[in-house]
């Protein structure tokens, strides 16, 4: 660990992901990672690792290879459990620095929100934010931003051999998308959006054979400061927005008849066979429905098969959330509402009458 | 004691936004309003202050000259001091050198056993996050993030985290940093009195000269150029062309199901 310096760039190597679990459950932005990891470090020529932290982790240390990851190192101790951004960033910190990975990427969860910035500064390191895509090379992120930009292409020089991490990001509310690079510090590191970056099917074989290297960093009870007292988990319904085929979402326009636009959103849901209701912030801050449903910037990033926006205007912050959506429906009473620019099929009319006619029509498929 | 508030000026992004040829944000053209987790973050101080009235709230925040006008308006809710951090060194900054130079400014204010640091949990405009942890990491304090709930007890704190399905109960000593949201509190408006009475507070401007002493800042890691992140390219999202039209009838809505069905969609 000695000679540690962030600024010597080729010293680092490999492309480190960080697998974030609770209670002996890792989560599926760990394995959206993985997969979109797998693909830089084949980009790169290098190595992936998943890098677990936890107490009694063991039986999930071969999960990563199942998406991708040539090698796992496990950190092992009860004091990784619960959760604290101090044990996590002592102990994160000290694997990169004896590990030296190019690149670091972390789920933009709120406790990877906690501790990404944590671990930047104490590694000295920049950090991007919430990143909703990854490149490497510079072709693939040419070809990325002639499908998602109107720059023009043909101008500017273009270095084809750079290997640095390409971030992109929305930014200020989603009016924007900002690539972030972080050329003279290593490693580069990420939050990345939970729901975006698509993941590899779960390979077993790959998951049966890959290296598990458990490792130790000393740790005391006086590292932790900030200390968990409890973990209360809500009893309320856990509605999974990010995972769901279908999702119906509804917006200020329920306001005349809040139970009855809930009510036709929970029965159109029901009449796609089986879908869940979304919400835009309005009905959020409003207090009509929880804050877990939110779809947007501040909210969830989902793209369904199918998204449906009822009586949505469509704030460019909401369409940040959806826009990736396979099929977008919006029905609006307003014709000149922004949601329709995001609408495969736009249907101007009042919703509480809009609505069941689609339940009507589904029924007959 | 201490409470000390970073406070951001952003550009209102709720409304109509302003962009550039170049595809950059034309912030001259929008109008600015306090970050809304900030406002929270300067409830939860006063909120405290009610309880410890001996204690002091003071604001800081890093930005242009025009900032002031909303130092003023947080004198104007009952804030004690204002700390305006500007200089055009410090201007560019990303994320990792901004919270360096914050931590210089309060590390130049100075902390004590029971001081604490609020933050909101992130601004409008960035929508990062990172500001108040790296904070906390250079000034080497105990941070919890996306607080809803804060009692503070003799040398320490009680915090209700928020988690995506539940929350946390964290105890932390002072002096540390929290970041709030928006389930924190109602923030409180400005008072006649305090409207009156703003002028006659501190308020204090910090320029590069005050602050580049400080051993938090490295003078090689700030503004646009020292930041360790750069922006490569930036651009509008994509717009996606027009969608089908259909009409709000059982035929327009029959005829549309009929083409999903068709497309194996449903």
């Amino acid at each position: 660990m000695s000679n540690y310096d962030c600024r010597d760039i080729q010293a680092f190597s490999g492309v480190m992901v960080f697998c974030e679990q609770r209670e002996g459950v890792m989560n599926q932005t760990s394995f959206e990672l993985l997969s979109e990891g797998r693909k830089l470090a084949d980009d790169l020529g290098v190595d992936l690792w998943g890098l677990l932290l936890g107490s009694g982790v063991e039986e999930l240390a071969k999960q990563p290879g199942g998406y991708g990851a040539d090698k796992v190192f496990v950190v092992d101790d009860p004091l990784l459990e619960p959760y604290t951004t101090d044990a996590y960033t002592k102990v994160i910190t000290e694997v990169v620095k004896e590990k030296r990975p190019e690149i670091l990427l972390i789920g933009a969860t709120n406790l990877g929100r906690d501790l990404g910035p944590r671990i930047a500064a104490r590694l000295h390191t920049g950090l991007t934010a919430d990143a909703t895509h990854l490149d490497i090379d510079t072709k693939k992120y040419m070809d990325f931003l002639a499908e998602a930009s109107n720059l023009d292409l043909t101008k500017g020089k273009w270095n084809m051999e750079d290997k640095g991490l390409k971030m992109t990001r929305p930014a200020f509310g989603g009016h924007l998308m900002a690539t972030i690079i972080c050329p003279r510090f290593r490693p580069q590191m990420s939050t990345v959006r939970p729901g975006v970056l698509a993941c590899a099917e779960f390979d077993a074989a790959k998951a049966e054979t890959v290296t598990v290297e458990p490792l130790k960093v000393p740790l005391a009870e006086s590292d932790i400061r900030a200390k968990v007292l409890e973990v209360v988990k809500e009893t309320k319904e856990i509605v999974d927005l990010i995972g769901a085929e279908v999702i119906v979402s509804v917006g200020g326009g329920i306001s005349k008849d809040v139970e009855g636009g809930l009510k036709l959103a929970e029965e159109l849901a029901e009449a796609f066979g089986g879908g869940v209701v979304g919400a835009s912030r309005a009905v959020v801050d409003a207090g009509w429905l929880p804050s877990d449903r939110q779809v947007g910037q501040t909210g969830k990033t989902v793209r369904p098969r199918i998204y449906v926006a009822l009586g949505i205007s469509g704030a460019i912050q909401h369409k940040a959330g959806m826009q990736d959506s396979e099929y977008i429906i919006a029905v609006n009473s307003n014709p000149d509402a922004p949601i329709f620019e995001a609408a495969d099929y736009a249907i101007s009319g009042d919703l509480y009458k809009v609505v069941p006619l689609m339940i009507e029509a589904l029924k007959e498929v | 004691m201490k409470y000390i508030v970073c406070v951001k000026q952003v550009p209102d992004t709720s409304g109509k936004v302003a962009v550039k040829e170049d595809g950059t944000m034309d912030r001259s053209k929008m109008a600015t309003i306090i970050n809304p987790d900030d406002l929270n973050a300067v409830e939860a101080a006063l909120t405290l202050k009610d309880k410890n009235p001996e204690a002091k709230v003071i604001v800081v925040s890093m930005g242009p000259p025009p900032a002031a006008k909303m130092m003023h308006e947080l004198l104007a809710m009952g804030a004690d001091e204002a700390v305006l951090v500007s200089g055009r060194e410090f201007g560019g900054s990303d994320t990792f050198a901004t919270s360096q130079i914050l931590a210089g400014a309060i590390a130049h204010i100075g902390l004590e056993q029971d001081d604490i640091v609020f933050c909101g949990r992130q601004a409008i405009d960035g929508d990062t996050a990172q500001v108040g942890p790296q904070i906390a990491e250079k000034l080497d304090l105990p941070q919890v993030s996306y607080a809803a709930d804060i009692e503070q007890e003799a040398g320490k704190l009680k915090v209700k985290r928020i988690l995506e399905d539940g929350y946390m109960v964290i105890e932390a000593p002072t002096p540390c940093l929290i970041t709030c949201i928006k389930e924190l509190n109602q923030p409180r408006y400005m008072t006649v009195k305090g409207i009156l009475e703003f002028d006659q507070k501190p308020y204090t401007v910090f320029d590069f000269e005050t602050l580049k002493d400080e051993p938090l800042i490295e003078l090689d890691t700030i503004g646009l150029k020292g930041s360790p992140t750069n922006v490569y390219k930036s651009f509008s999202p994509p717009v996606k062309g027009a969608g089908i039209t259909v009409e709000p009838t059982a035929e327009g809505i029959g005829s549309m199901v009929s083409t999903l069905a068709a497309k194996h969609i449903i």
